[in-house]
């Protein structure tokens, strides 16, 4: 080249420059030596969209946290965006999303259940024991939202190893080391001498069919138990009217605090779901079936992943997809769209109806969704007509907590007279919830209304997943609302407005010693009016009642 | 068309309103946060201000969500009025100021003053960005920025984390915008209904005035804000190419015009002074120019042109325009040369980027131009993007694209380098540089092997399809396999997803065309669409992507030395006739010399007066130490620009110009729409319309122009242009773009061409078997690296403009080269470390960048940085048919220093 240009170059100003420009392309860069990390966790896996939660589950139980670099590795092997797999990830509970310059968590993590029952059975204190009692380097102690044990309260889990009637003892056990009992549930082989899926076998057979099964359902009126009460057979015929492909998606996802029926059917007679599952996807037509699990209930997981390998060598899912889904700590999966999101691998947030999931679900598909309880109670239906029974989680100041079977529409005070052995000694029944945290709370003085759906609507309350929590004299309706307000705030998924900014003002609102009931009930009305999803619309009850039926402990 | 009422009014929705859409057109006021009546966002129902009562149903519905039926009574109920005042309440809460946004202008209208409850701690300002101020306190979760990051412009940056009261909008991972991958198109600034996404630079309002981008091809639609004489914002507006989006060149890109390095005075160079760059600094030209009145400067650039002309012959003259002025400056540049100096040596950038697929689009299927717009992505199946990066080089287009892929169209990138388009790729193809004709003759031998072509189509309107067999036999993907760098399966999966489509497009850009087989190329995409039959139906088609926001234009209009507008050849004894007749004057017979063969022409001292207006081929063209000596032996250099450029730097006289926003015109973009782009501010100083000066030298030439402004110019133009006559300038002042060819003034122009027959002879395509042609110049001890230049995002050509805009300049302020990490790392080089890059044309020093995204061997090089100029180091070998240099191929050594 000529000299002269050279120094020509050298010498010109040019247009531009002043700062340092970027040594490497815009944004983090996916790390080496994290791209191997993930690839190897990942590795016979065939990268699906719809499974992002599943990879974020096995990226936090290896490394005990998600990191920035493994989450940005991650989403370049799934060809996602890093904000769409740090959206979904920072959704959930269960995920530590820790970004580099944020110190990792602990190694260990106990999680201390802070729903209403375990606050009235002492979580707080035994918190604050534990935070005392353990080394906060290599524990981390944290609240956690109703982990449904509620019958065994206070709940505490060592990682996900759920602790019953936890004490600071039993959790230092767990952390050295004591495994998890898993639940004594009754296998495959029993339920099956004990005549079980004689039932699916006749349907799939011939001698029933899918009109005379869906007769017999509405017969024994069988209702969507997980708070709905929508007729389960009117659902069966809506999907099956659908064109296929058709989907079951199976809601284990029970989080509303004070339930724990789930927990306790599946750990006692998973097969009996897990029957009328088949027999709903048999008579719906349903090309594939998705369990969705809440994450709580790691035990439970364990068992049914070990029991529907069972199923499949018995040849009873031949034809049928059956895959179990693990939820990530997020109350409002519960809601059966936000469940299906959840499915898909996004973050949890309810859809808009219509269109409603019987029509377009999961994947687009029209989609089956029912309850753990419901299946539950299919076989039973179909045999015997039906009993009318339904399985009451109770908890809180009685004398035997735990699920009790009983007649749909019975009364709280037969409930805790007949079924828990009456009021735990020294308590004085004052109130009760009668559908969990978003059921409202009632007056002992209302104990002998119906528990059934639509019956209490007259007071502002829903039985819904028919989650009892007695109050009694000793406890605080103020301190009550709180913490189910909390709860909601925390849980919200924070879509529309009413419940967002609702449920954190309501908190804000009912934190100060004062309130103020115009402004609470103005805006406990918008937010029932407005909100997208159950969620907002439920919030308010528990205010809402406390405000109409317990003014004197709430208003100055 | 479904009836129903709103508040008593009885309305009509078109299929898939939502009530608050139809209420919106027929007048009735719904407020809405969420939903936007901008095209392609989608309506989300999570602000639920336009929550509604209707008749018979128990809860209120989101009228943004919610399609009406026929006799619906949909009423703003008192109840449903409570609701949105409280929500309303409730987002003013945390408002951190009571700025004019949508929020506050909709809380105003409902009456909604303050808030009665609690406000909440605010969140920390994030201003790590040059071009977006950030205040999430501001911010009322409505989605707006997460849909336009991630289904309008499909960057995928913005996302909303957390949950409940703890979502909060994110950059990537929580990251401060400034750091995340955020690309500035500045979508979710126009998309946000409040002051949680501004403008980091306050914008004042002032009048508004409509126009399209300067830059790209794409021909974005704006909206300028003037105020104060100067624009203080740029919007997207609905326009048939954008659609209202914009990039970040466009929307933050215009504060160039106000640099305080603009020409304001024409200047003549000092007695004595030698041509050189040495030295000369555009901020004070006095070192090597002195200022002069334009009666003066125009007078010694007329008479040193004139001079040369009546002593050697107008062959020892050249003339260049730009790819970047109006149709009207390009039509007038061509007739100045071919009437005034009496030479064809005109020409523009063109050659530079497109020469080679015009050449071939011109051979096979008798047209320059796309046959189909590249919004027609919204319905192909299959789409191939070869050769092209537009997420940096045509942003907005890729938007169009990208949308196709979200929608589950089939698409395809092969290019040497890896791009953000690879994410959404079904099929990504990293090929060997230069191996695009194995590659594709491999993929056409698929398509004829497993018969995937469409034997009706190749029968009624193509010719030389049995010869191309032949021709394809040897290059089964097997035997191709290795010579490309990609599995034959893969090539199998590109001619199965092609071939098997009902509608594909190709895309193509530099990648393609700038090789020495650039039209080679080029004929392997035109034979494989021909023979797929994917040309001349929605959904399909070839389009090659336009690099300058008019170079389609001053193509059409003859700024090219074998053509005369509408691209009648010179060589042509009845179009010569035409424009002698139009024009007044004898033309020369001869074809003009391209753009290097100008530059070699001068080095030579064949050519010796040049008149440039526009151009800068001091940095744009290849060896360009060699070009700026060519420029240096010049007898005499007219330089016609808005800023003083490195080619300027040579000039005898510099004239001050207009820029875009400075002056009205046509422009047509890479569709081949022709766009009305209007003048916003006044120039600065005493800078003129560029059609003024050209004419001012025309006159002085001896040429009796007596135009009244770009009116009058384009009319002439018009005159001679049957492709444009349906297009009045009243036409385009009034409905802003019109496609061409448009044949009346009542009727659209035609967007998909071709259906029928082509505009060749026979009026059939023609297929051209291309064989496998080496790069001019291939890696070897010496020169080990293979070294391809292109654009960055933020920069434009060779700089002039994106590199004095404030925002693009602190995005990209220094000259890198990016190299692939794991050379880097074998030669010892860390990020950010100075390298120097050898060619045997010349050396440049620049720091390095790591890039995943360039595979081993190769190192890329932006060509806008004039410190490090890349074309110090490009070889000029040319393509024989289009003259296109080589820009994308050559060999260089890579050294620390």
């Amino acid at each position: 080249m000529p000299a002269s240009t050279s120094k020509t170059r050298d010498r010109h100003r040019h247009p531009g420059g002043g700062d340092r420009g970027r040594y490497q392309p815009k944004g983090r860069q996916v790390e080496d030596s994290a791209r191997r990390e993930v690839a190897a966790l990942l590795s016979g896996v065939e990268l699906r969209r719809d499974m992002l939660i599943e990879y974020l589950h096995r990226i936090q139980d290896h490394c005990g946290q998600l990191s920035a670099a493994h989450l940005a590795a991650l989403a370049e092997a799934m060809r996602l965006s890093q904000a769409e797999v740090y959206e979904v990830a920072s959704f959930y509970a269960h995920f530590d999303v820790v970004r580099e310059e944020e110190a990792p968590p602990a190694p260990r993590t106990v999680r201390v259940c802070d729903g209403i029952a375990c606050e009235m059975a002492g979580a707080k204190a035994l918190q604050t024991m534990l935070a005392d009692a353990l080394d906060p380097t290599n524990v981390r102690v944290v609240t956690a939202p109703c982990m449904g044990g509620c019958d065994c309260a206070p709940v505490a889990a060592v990682e996900h190893n759920q602790i019953l009637s936890a004490t600071v003892e039993a959790v230092d056990d767990a952390l050295k080391g004591v495994a998890a009992v898993l639940p004594d549930m009754q296998g495959y082989a029993a339920y099956r001498e004990a005549g079980g899926y004689a039932l699916l076998e006749a349907c799939r057979a011939g001698k029933h069919t899918p009109e005379t099964i869906i007769e017999a359902l509405g017969a024994g009126n069988l209702r969507g138990l997980g708070g709905a009460g929508f007729p389960a057979g009117r659902k069966w015929e809506f999907v099956r009217a659908e064109p296929a492909p058709r989907l079951l998606a199976v809601n284990a996802d029970e989080g509303e605090p004070g339930t724990f029926k789930d927990r306790w059917l599946l750990g006692r007679e998973p097969h009996r779901v897990l029957e009328g599952m088949l027999i709903a996807a048999w008579a719906v037509g349903a090309s594939d079936i998705y369990f969705y699990i809440r994450d709580e209930y790691t035990a439970i997981r364990i068992r049914l992943e070990k029991e529907f390998r069972e199923l499949m060598m018995a040849g009873l899912c031949d034809g049928t997809g059956l895959y179990l889904r693990r939820g990530a700590g997020a109350y409002i999966c519960g809601e059966e769209s936000a469940m299906l999101e959840s499915i898909e691998g996004k973050r949890g947030l309810p859809r808009h109806k219509p269109p409603f999931p019987a029509r377009r679900g999961l994947f687009g598909r029209p989609t089956l969704i029912h309850n753990v309880e419901t299946l539950y109670w299919i076989r039973e239906t179909v045999e015997t007509g039906g009993r009318g029974l339904r399985a009451y989680s109770v908890s809180g100041r009685v004398c035997k907590p735990g699920v009790k079977f009983a007649p749909s529409g019975i009364t709280v005070r037969k409930l805790i007279d007949e079924h828990c052995g009456g009021m735990a000694e020294g308590h004085v029944f004052k109130a009760y919830l009668p559908g969990g945290a978003s059921g409202g709370i009632l007056p002992a003085s209302k104990a002998d209304l119906p528990l059934d759906f639509g019956m209490l609507d007259d007071q502002g309350c829903f039985v819904g997943s028919a989650a009892i929590v007695v109050l009694s004299e000793s406890d605080s309706i103020a301190a009550a609302v709180r913490n189910l307000m909390r709860f909601f705030a925390e849980e919200s998924c924070g879509q529309c407005t009413p419940c967002r900014i609702g449920t954190e003002k309501a908190v804000a609102l009912i934190e100060q010693p004062d309130w103020d009931g115009a402004l609470l009930e103005e805006l406990c009305e918008v937010m029932a009016e407005a909100s997208i999803c159950g969620l907002g619309k439920a919030a308010p009850n528990p205010l809402r009642c406390a405000l109409k039926f317990f003014p004197d402990e709430v208003l100055p | 068309m479904t009836g129903f009422t709103v508040d008593g009014q009885t309305i009509t929705a078109e299929p898939d309103e939502s009530i608050w859409q139809a209420a919106r057109r027929a007048g009735i006021a719904i407020p809405h946060l969420c939903a936007t009546p901008q095209p392609g966002y989608r309506a989300d129902g999570n602000c639920r201000v336009c929550i509604v009562e209707i008749e018979g149903e128990r809860d209120l519905v989101a009228s943004c969500l919610r399609e009406p039926a026929d006799g619906m009574v949909v009423t703003s109920s008192a109840r449903a009025t409570k609701a949105r005042e409280m929500i309303m309440e409730l987002l003013l809460t945390d408002q951190p100021s009571e700025a004019v946004c949508e929020l506050t202008r909709w809380a105003g209208i409902m009456g909604v003053m303050e808030s009665r409850f609690p406000i909440r701690d605010a969140a920390a300002a994030d201003n790590s960005h040059p071009a977006i101020a950030v205040n999430l306190d501001a911010c009322i979760h409505c989605t707006r920025c997460v849909r336009a990051c991630r289904e309008v412009q499909v960057n995928d940056v913005i996302g909303m984390a957390g949950r409940g009261a703890g979502a909060r909008i994110v950059f990537d991972m929580a990251d401060a915008m400034g750091d995340s991958t955020c690309v500035a198109c500045g979508e979710c600034v126009q998309a946000c209904p409040t002051g949680a996404l501004l403008p980091a630079q306050a914008a004042s309002e002032g009048k508004k005035v409509h126009s399209i981008c300067p830059y790209c091809g794409i021909g974005c639609q704006v909206t300028y804000t003037v105020a104060g004489g100067r624009i203080s914002r740029v919007e997207g507006r609905d326009g048939p190419a954008n659609k209202g989006r914009l990039c970040v060149k466009g929307r933050f890109g215009l504060d160039y015009i106000n640099h305080s390095n603009r020409l304001t005075v024409p200047l003549i160079r000092k007695d004595g002074v030698a041509k050189t760059l040495d030295g000369v600094d555009p901020a004070d030209p006095s070192s090597h120019f002195r200022d002069a009145t334009w009666e003066e400067a125009l007078d010694v650039a007329a008479s040193g042109l004139k001079r040369i002309r009546n002593r050697d012959g107008g062959a020892a003259l050249a003339g260049f325009g730009s790819a970047k002025g109006s149709n009207e400056e390009a039509y007038l540049v061509q007739k100045l040369v071919r009437t005034g100096f009496g030479t064809n040596n005109v020409d523009h950038c063109t050659r530079l980027c497109h020469a080679s697929s015009v050449a071939a689009l011109m051979e096979t299927i008798g047209s320059g131009a796309v046959t189909a717009p590249f919004a027609e992505a919204a319905n192909a199946e299959t789409i191939i993007v070869i050769g092209a990066n537009p997420t940096e080089n045509h942003p907005v287009a890729a938007t169009f694209i990208k949308n196709a892929a979200q929608r589950g169209a089939t698409l395809i990138v092969m290019d040497p380098r890896g791009q953000a388009l690879k994410r959404h790729a079904d099929i990504f193809v990293q090929q060997r540089p230069s191996s695009d004709v194995a590659m594709l003759n491999a993929v056409m031998h698929v398509i004829v092997d497993e018969e995937l072509y469409d034997k009706q189509y190749i029968e009624a309107h193509t010719e030389g399809f049995d010869a191309l067999v032949e021709h394809l036999k040897a290059f089964s993907p097997e035997a191709m396999a290795e010579h490309c760098g990609v599995p034959a399966e893969t090539l199998r999966a590109v001619a199965r997803a092609y071939g098997e489509a009902k509608r594909a497009l190709i895309f193509w850009g530099m990648g393609v065309a700038q090789h020495v087989h650039g039209t080679d190329n080029a004929r392997c995409l035109i034979s494989l669409a021909l023979m797929c039959g994917q040309v001349g139906r929605a959904g399909s088609g070839l389009h090659p992507l336009r690099g300058q926001n008019n170079v389609q234009g001053a193509s059409d209009v003859g700024l090219i030395p074998m053509f005369y507008p509408n691209y009648r050849p010179v060589g042509s004894e009845d179009a010569r006739k035409l424009f002698e007749d139009l024009w007044g004057t004898p033309l020369d017979p001869e074809p003009g010399l391209t753009v290097v063969e100008i530059a070699e022409a001068a080095y030579q001292g064949d050519i010796k007066g040049i008149y440039v207006m526009g151009e800068n081929l001091a940095m744009s063209d290849p060896n360009a130490g060699h070009v700026r000596e060519a420029l240096c032996r010049l007898e005499h250099l007219v330089v016609q620009d808005i800023f003083l450029t490195e080619t300027a730097a040579f000039a005898d006289v510099i004239l001050p110009a207009t820029a875009h926003p400075e002056k009205t015109g046509t422009f047509t973009n890479t569709d081949r729409r022709v766009q009305m782009g209007r003048q916003a501010v006044e120039p600065p100083g005493d800078a003129r319309q560029d059609w003024w000066i050209v004419q001012e030298i025309a006159r002085r030439i001896d040429l009796d122009w007596n135009y009244t402004g770009p009116a009058d110019v384009y009319t002439e133009m018009r005159g001679c242009m049957p492709s444009i006559k349906g297009i009045t300038w009243q036409r385009l002042e009034r409905e802003d773009a019109v496609t061409y060819p448009c044949n009346a003034e009542d009727k659209p122009g035609h967007e998909v061409l071709f259906g029928d027959s082509f505009p060749t002879a026979d009026g059939r395509g023609l297929f051209v078997p291309a064989g496998l042609v080496p790069p001019d110049e291939t890696p070897d001890e010496a020169y080990p690296f293979v070294l391809t230049t292109g654009r960055q995002l933020e920069h434009w050509h060779t700089g002039q403009m994106t590199r004095r805009a404030t925002v693009l300049n602190a995005l990209e302020p220094e000259a890198v080269c990016e190299l692939a990490p794991t050379d880097a790392t074998d030669l010892g080089i860390a990020a950010g470390e100075k390298v120097r890059l050898t060619t045997r044309r010349g050396a440049i020093t620049l720091a390095a960048r790591f890039a995943d995204r360039i595979p081993k061997g190769t190192v890329f090089v932006p060509f806008c940085y004039a410190e490090a100029a890349a074309n110090l180091l490009t070889n000029p070998a040319l393509d024989p048919f289009g003259k296109i240099p080589e820009l994308k191929y050559c060999a260089v050594r890579v050294e620390k220093i």
